[in-house]
Parts: C-alpha cells; structure tokens; sequence
C-alpha cells in the first residue's frame, strides 16, 4: 500500500540578503512516519522548519505541508498541524485544565469536544490530582507530556517537534517517545529535531542539515552501516566533519 | 580602579548600541520641549465668539469694535436671536457669546448701569475663565475709557501686573517642569532599566561571583547617566533660551549646582527602584507610575499645589522634583541666589543621601 | 584546592531543592553532576559560588567557606552559569577584555591557558557575541570564566541545547584544562558525558543517588541487561511490557535495554514469547550497562 506524502519538498531555499541560510533542500515525509530532522546549531534547521510550518515564506521552490502549499495557503497549513517546542509550551500561570481550554479554543474545538478531549487527556497521563494546578509548579517532564497532548488536540495530521525532550530525564524522555510511537502508530505523522542521538535511532528516516543542505536521508540502520559505524552519534560527527 | 573604568567603558557601550535608548535619551527631551513650549499653550489666541447685539447702538459698536481689534479674539458669527446662542454653541463653532441687552446705551446714561451676558463654553473651565477674564478686562478697560470724562467718585481701578512672567507667556511655566521630568525620566528610569537588565539576563550572576564590589557597580552604572543627564539639562536650558527667548535671571551656575544635585537625587532613586525589580518591565512601570505620574501631578508642575486638598499639599511634600521646581522657577525665572532657597536645596540634599542610603542597604550581593 | 559539601539542605517555599547532600571534589578533579531538569544542580552550583545560602549544611571551596568567606571565593572561581551569559550587544574582544578588567588581569597574562580554546573563536573576534553560533558562545564564555586563572570552574549545563559536535570539543577542551591544576565541577544532564569525568554524582529531585567513578557505577547495576531487536519497536515495546517477568523495558536507539525479574532468564522464552506476539527479525544479546542504564534504576 502506497503511502501518501504529507510533506514535500523540492528545492526549498531561504535566503537572507547574501545569506542562503537553508539551500535548496529536498525531501518527503510520508504519513505515519516518524521523521528525523537534524543538524547542528546554525545549519538551517530551524530556518526550514519555520517554512515548513508556515510562519516563514521561502524564498525559492516548492513546498507542500497536509496538503497546502506553503507560499499560498500558509494559514490553512497552521489549521492542520500541531507544533510543540521547548519554548513555546503551556502557560505556567494557567492551571492544567486552562491550558488545554485555552488551547483547544484556539485550535477551534468545541466546548464539549474541549470537555471530552480534557478528560482523555488526564486519564491517559495519570494527571488527577494535579489537574488544577498551575502548569509552573509540575516537573518538567510532566509538562512536556502535557504540551505533546495539547499540540495534537485538534487531531492533526501531522505534528512538528523542535527539541521536545531536552533536559528532561531519562525515563520520562522514554515515556515521551512511548507518546510519540502510539501517536505514529495512530495515523499521525512526526515531524521532530532533536540532540539526541539516540532519539535519533527512534525515527523512521533520518535527514541530516549542514551548512544549509541536506547531506544525508535514510533510516538509522542505512546510514549506520554508510558510514560504517555503529551509532547515530557518530554518523552525525562525521558527517558534520566533512 | 582599572576594574572601574572597565566597567563604565562597557556602560558606554551599551548606551551608545542601544538604538532606543538613544532616542529616549536624546530625542525625547528636545521633543518633550518643543512641544510643550510650541503647542500646549495656557494663553489665548484668536479665539472665536459671537456677538448677539438686541441694542445696536453708538456703544455697543464701540465696544465690538474693541473687542475684535484684539488679537484675543476673532469675531465669528453676528447672532440675530436668543435661540441661536444654544445652537452656535452646540456646533461648536465659537467659544464665548457676547449678549448687549436691549437699549444698552440708553440705560447706560439714565441709569448708569447697562448689562452684557459673558457666556462662555465651559467644557473647557480654564480656557472659559481665561477668556471671560480677558473679555472682562477689555470692557473694564473701555469703561475707564469713558469714565474719564465722567466724574464719579471712589472708583477703585485695579491695576493687575504679573510679576515675573508680564505676558503671562506659559512656556515660563513649562520650561522648569519639563526640565524636572526629563532630568527625572533620564537618571531614574534609565538606571533602574539598566540594573534590572543586567538581572534579567542573567550577566548580574556573573558579576556578583567575582572580586567587583557592589558600589563599584553601582557607580559605574550611575556615571555614565550623570553625563548624559547633565548634557540633556545643558540642551534644555540653550532650547529655552534661544528658540523660547526665556530670559534666565539668575546664576547659569547655581543653576548646574542645584541640577547636578537633582539628578543625583534622581539616580539614587532609580537604583533603589532597581533593588526593588526583577525585570525591566518593572523597573519601567515603577519609574512610570511612582515617579512619573505623582511629578506631573503633584508637583506644581501643572496643577498648583496650593488648590489642592490638604492631604495632597502634604503628600507633594515628599516628591523632590515639587522642591526642585521651586528651585529652577526661583534662579531661573526670579533670578534669586541661594539664601532665597537654601531650604529647599536643604531638604533636596536630604533626601538624596536617604536615598543614597537606602539603595546601599537593600542592594543584593546573592541571588535571593 | 577542592570542594567539599556537608549536609547541605535548600528549600523554595514547599519544593525541597536540595536534600541533605554532602560530597567532595578532589583538588584537580573533573567531576560530573549527572541529572535532569529540577535536579537542583543549579540550586547547589549556586550555593557553591557563594549566589545562594543553604538553608542546612556547610560548604567550601578552595579552603574558603561559603558563609563567611565568600568575597575569597568569588575571587578565586570561574563560574559559567546555565544560559548563556555574556554582553550580547559587546563583542568577542571587549567581552573578553571587560572579564579580565573586572578580575584585575589581562588578557595576555594568562592567555596560554585560554589559547586553545580562544583560537577557534579568535577570528570572530570583532563579531557582536549575540550574534555567534550556540558553540561558538559557548567556547567564549569558557574563555571568560577562564581569564583570570581560577582554582575552581563551575560549569552549569555547558553543552545544554548544543549539537554533538561542539559538545564534543567542549569535553575535548576540559580534559586538556584538566592538566592544567584546574579543579572542575560540571553538570550535565547527558548521561553519556558522564563516562568522560574521573568521578560522577548522579542526582535527581535534591538527593543524590550514587557517587562513584563511571565505572564502577555501571559495575554495580544490579541486573544483566539485554539487547532485544525486532522489525516493529512500538510492538516490541509494548509486547515486552506485557511480559509478565519484565523488570524493566527502556528503548535505548535501535534496541530494547531490557531486564527480567528472574536469575535463571532463558533468551529463548522471551523469543518464542515475542514470536507468538508476531515479531519477526528478533534479536537478543547480552549487553553493557550504562550510565543512563544506572540511573534509571536508582531513579525508580
């Protein structure tokens, strides 16, 4: 069965004066994937993702995100995805159930969907007791696993990740990724950058920025036995090497 | 001292990168000032009234014709009917009427006394009393005119001279008060956005761990403002004295004594705003609110502080730039030395070292 | 000239940051705080640089305490705190040069101990530090806490957010400072960073759970761990959950870290239990402990 692409890239440049920040890269994400972006600071990642998610027109080439072309229809690409960043999470004045109030409206749900979705969502991560705490008194971890939830409220197709896990321990990170998995597994495709080279062994595919370009696209095993190492640490520093 | 001046090569860096604090520094105070001097005036000009003449005699001409060869007032509309006053009035179009009752010089020579109605548009109370004032000093004016020729007994004629400031010209008022707020705006809110900034992003821990002393941290944010405040009260004073024409009539040196004071006054008590700060919002909103608003409310700067109630005259007290204003008016506008206002320059230096004082106390050497 | 910790105990309203913790750091020792998030590696990095008072306990540094000799102390360290924390709007140059003003020395007096770091960014030197890349301010505000060659380096969360790359040449450059009569305390919450330290405390929620070197830390885990491949880690993950003899499952990149609750675990049950779950391409090996390994089953 042939997947469908949910995001397509074709020559995607983003240029700032002089400055070709992300060069003309090309790629696609298929649905139910789980898609590895990575690159070191500075090597345009971020710079792509803002293009892919909508809040930055390209400069040259093509884009397609769920189905809308990111030059034309960036507001319905924002409609149809879920975004979650270490530091664009929750308000942590806001209690739990506020934060998902607050962000189902304006993902446009119902109120009874918001109530229902609620209600998910606190039994599924075990938050009973805490749910009408403000968001600043829980562990980070927790907060993670919250903003993860929120960022798939309104049933995106796909979801982007800009460094989900970072700081977080050990084992919640591993609860998070259990999240991610059954996400995958449910139909949502998983965009996500991270600095961790072992989450990088978790996804489907991996691509790899330096210097604005993609130098490497295939799944962890394919570039582990390319490059001829046995860990996604090691791809990442020989590539960034040269 | 190779640590001090380090440090304030650094404060000078910032200050001069800062492309919006530039301007706060610089542009707002000469902008502050043409305004204010150019723009907001209490004096009247070509004000525009009507005239409702039931009489339309000799006098009432005369006395028309008085009124529009000042350069007060510009006669806009002749009225024919009661009923037109509500109405002119209402489109705005005027904003005083003169009403001569009917056989106005005829009652003005059988029974020396003839009435004309005042009426002015009061949403404007102080602008309505100006110029009813004006107005009533114009028909005074004329009757003395005519009472020359007439002798009448113990007429009292009063002879109202504004001392100091003859024309009555505002920007006198102003000047003093803008002055105050910028050297204010400058040293306070500035430092205090300066300290606090160093804590928000998180430079101040790396400050604290290591061998510089708090003072010398506190008087290398300082000087630098001391600078630029002095360099803003120099601009302020050449503005007022050339485009203004304000004559300053008293010492140009007492005069930087007393200001130099008043920002030191000014820095101390944005210091001890910044102990009292996390962020620079803060900083911001206590500078704006507890010391902005309260400057330009209560202290004389406007509003007189002698209208107003009992409890606000004494909170006035305690603002320094009220004793300030004082001062400035003093050398500036009555050309009086130091003996004339030693009491306040007493009570400012006061203030200045309690303030001094307490920024020293509260002033943290950890994070807590 | 090291560290040492006693009993220190500090708390935010209700939340008990730090709990009763004591430890030493050798003189010229590279010693590892190995935690996550809300730890309270920061709250102690702070009480150690003299930034916070303890509400229990005492501590020194350099032979100083932390209570009444803490003008000594701030002397003597070099402190490099969570984020990133110099002049953005200064350049490299005159960063460099405001730190060695503030600590009374020059930039050449002791240049040969920055060098090595310095030269990587040396070419930047003009550029406004805001403006630099995430490792290239990190190398920077090395060099700065370096300037004034202190007894002890404090390094809270250095590579935190940084990618491999330059984590890797962070590590590289504190084991040649190392040689050079530098105590460093460095916290992490990367667990592989801590195979590079000579000593490590792993800490999580204000205790410590374990201070040792490397090592022997991973010595003691108390379990033998196995590596379990399949074609589909989701399935995996949950079929291995299912288990009824697990005592632990924590994905670990392409495999499963996974530990049973008997001694006498036979590979082939497992495997034939995975195979009636529908996997295929099933492996299991035998495999090393790690540190996150340790770590997570203290943390339990």
């Amino acid at each position: 069965m042939k997947k469908t692409n949910v995001i397509q890239a074709e020559d995607l440049t983003k240029m700032f004066g002089d400055f070709k920040a992300v060069n003309g890269i090309t790629f696609e994400v298929k649905k139910g994937e789980i898609f590895g972006f990575l690159g070191a600071n500075g090597a345009g990642k971020t710079t792509a993702m803002k293009m892919l998610i909508g809040i930055s027109i390209p400069t040259s080439g093509k884009a397609n995100v769920a189905g809308f072309d990111v030059f034309t229809q960036a507001e319905d690409i924002k409609k149809n995805i879920g975004y979650m960043s270490q530091k664009f999470a929750l308000y942590d004045d806001l209690t739990v159930k506020e934060n998902i109030s607050f962000f189902g409206g304006i993902y446009g749900l119902t109120k009874a969907r918001i109530k229902e979705k609620t209600k998910g969502l606190i039994e599924d991560l075990g938050l009973q007791e805490v749910s009408n705490q403000l968001v600043g008194s829980l562990p980070l971890g927790w907060k993670q696993k919250i903003s993860f939830s929120v960022a798939l409220l309104h049933e995106p197709k796909i979801v982007f990740l800009d460094e989900p896990t970072g700081g977080v321990d050990p084992i919640t990170r591993r609860q998070f990724w259990e999240m991610i998995y059954k996400a995958a597994h449910d139909g949502t495709t998983i965009f996500v950058t991270t600095h961790y080279m072992d989450e990088a062994e978790y996804c489907d595919r991996v691509s790899i920025m330096v210097n604005g370009k993609i130098e490497a696209l295939n799944t962890p095993k394919k570039l582990k036995e390319q490059f001829q190492v046995d860990n996604m640490n090691d791809v990442f520093l020989k590539l960034a090497r040269g | 001292m190779k640590r001090f001046i380090g440090f304030i090569t650094k404060e000078f860096y910032h200050i001069f990168r800062d492309t919006r604090s530039l301007f706060i520094l610089f542009g707002m105070p000469i902008v502050q000032i043409l305004l204010f001097g150019f723009a907001i005036t209490n004096e009247i000009n070509n004000v525009d009234i009507a005239i409702l003449d039931h009489s339309k005699d000799a006098t009432t001409k005369e006395i028309i014709n008085k009124i529009s060869a000042s350069k007060y007032f510009s006669i806009k509309q002749i009225l024919e009917r009661e009923t037109d006053i509500e109405a002119v009035f209402k489109k705005g179009k005027v904003k005083a009427v003169l009403n001569f009752e009917t056989d106005f010089s005829k009652n003005l020579i059988k029974d020396h006394q003839a009435t004309v109605q005042i009426i002015t548009d009061a949403t404007d109370p102080n602008t309505a009393n100006t110029i009813s004032n004006y107005i009533n000093s114009i028909l005074q004016n004329y009757q003395q005119e005519q009472n020359k020729a007439i002798q009448i007994d113990y007429v009292i004629v009063p002879e109202p001279r504004m001392v100091y400031n003859p024309e009555l010209k505002s920007v006198y008022m102003f000047v003093p008060g803008v002055m105050t707020i910028i050297l204010m705006l400058v040293s306070a809110m500035m430092t205090s956005i300066s300290i606090t900034r160093e804590k928000e992003l998180g430079t101040m821990e790396i400050l604290l761990v290591s061998p510089i002393k708090p003072f010398q941290v506190i008087i290398g944010k300082v000087f630098p403002y001391i600078f630029l405040s002095v360099i803003n009260a120099v601009v302020i004073v050449l503005l007022s004295i050339f485009i203004f024409k304000m004559p300053i009539q008293g010492s140009l040196f007492l005069l930087a004594l007393e200001s130099v004071l008043f920002i030191i006054s000014a820095l101390a008590l944005g210091i001890l705003i910044s102990t009292m700060s996390a962020t620079q919002q803060t900083a911001m909103m206590i500078s704006l609110m507890g010391l902005m608003l309260p400057v330009i409310l209560l202290s004389g700067f406007i509003f007189p502080i002698s209208s107003m109630p009992l409890s606000l005259q004494v909170l006035s007290n305690i603002i320094p730039a009220k004793w300030f204003i004082i001062i400035l008016k003093g050398i500036m506008l009555k050309g009086v030395g130091i003996e004339f206002i030693w009491k306040e320059t007493f009570i400012l230096m006061g203030m200045t070292i309690l303030f001094i004082g307490l920024s020293i106390k509260k002033y943290k050497i950890r994070l807590e | 000239m090291g560290i040492t910790i006693s009993n220190i105990s500090k708390s935010y309203k209700e939340v008990k940051a730090l709990q009763d913790i004591s430890f030493e750091v050798k003189p010229n020792e590279l010693f590892g705080l190995i935690g996550p998030d809300g730890a309270g590696k920061t709250t102690l990095f702070r009480i150690l640089t003299t930034l916070l008072i303890a509400d229990k306990g005492q501590a020194s540094v350099a032979g100083f305490d932390v209570l009444n000799n803490f003008k000594d102390i701030r002397k003597h360290v070099g402190y490099m705190p969570g984020r990133f924390s110099l002049y953005q709007d200064l350049t490299v140059e005159e960063n460099l040069q405001f730190f060695a003003t503030i600590f009374g020395t020059t930039i050449e007096e002791n240049y040969d101990l920055i060098k090595d770091i310095y030269v990587q960014i040396e070419p930047f030197k003009k550029r406004r530090a805001g403006k630099l890349s995430g490792g290239m301010k990190q190398k920077l505000a090395l060099s700065c806490a370096l300037i004034h060659k202190p007894k002890v380096l404090f390094l809270d969360e250095p590579t935190t957010g940084v990618d491999p790359v330059s984590r890797k040449e962070f590590w590289d450059m504190l084991k040649r400072l190392q040689q050079k009569n530098i105590t460093i305390l460095v916290s992490t919450p990367y667990m592989d960073e801590a195979a590079l330290c000579d000593r490590i405390a792993l800490i999580q929620d204000g205790q410590i759970l374990q201070i040792d070197t490397p090592e022997a830390i991973v010595k003691q885990y108390p379990k033998t761990i196995y590596n379990v491949s399949a074609n589909n880690m989701y399935q995996l993950i949950n079929s291995l959950k299912a288990y009824q003899y697990q005592h632990s499952v924590y994905p670990f990149g392409e495999f499963v870290h996974y530990t049973d609750v008997r001694t006498d675990f036979k590979i082939n049950d497992l495997k034939m239990y995975l195979e009636d779950a529908n996997l295929i391409n099933i492996h299991i090996e035998k495999t090393q402990a790690t540190i996150e390994d340790s770590f997570m089953e203290l943390a339990k």
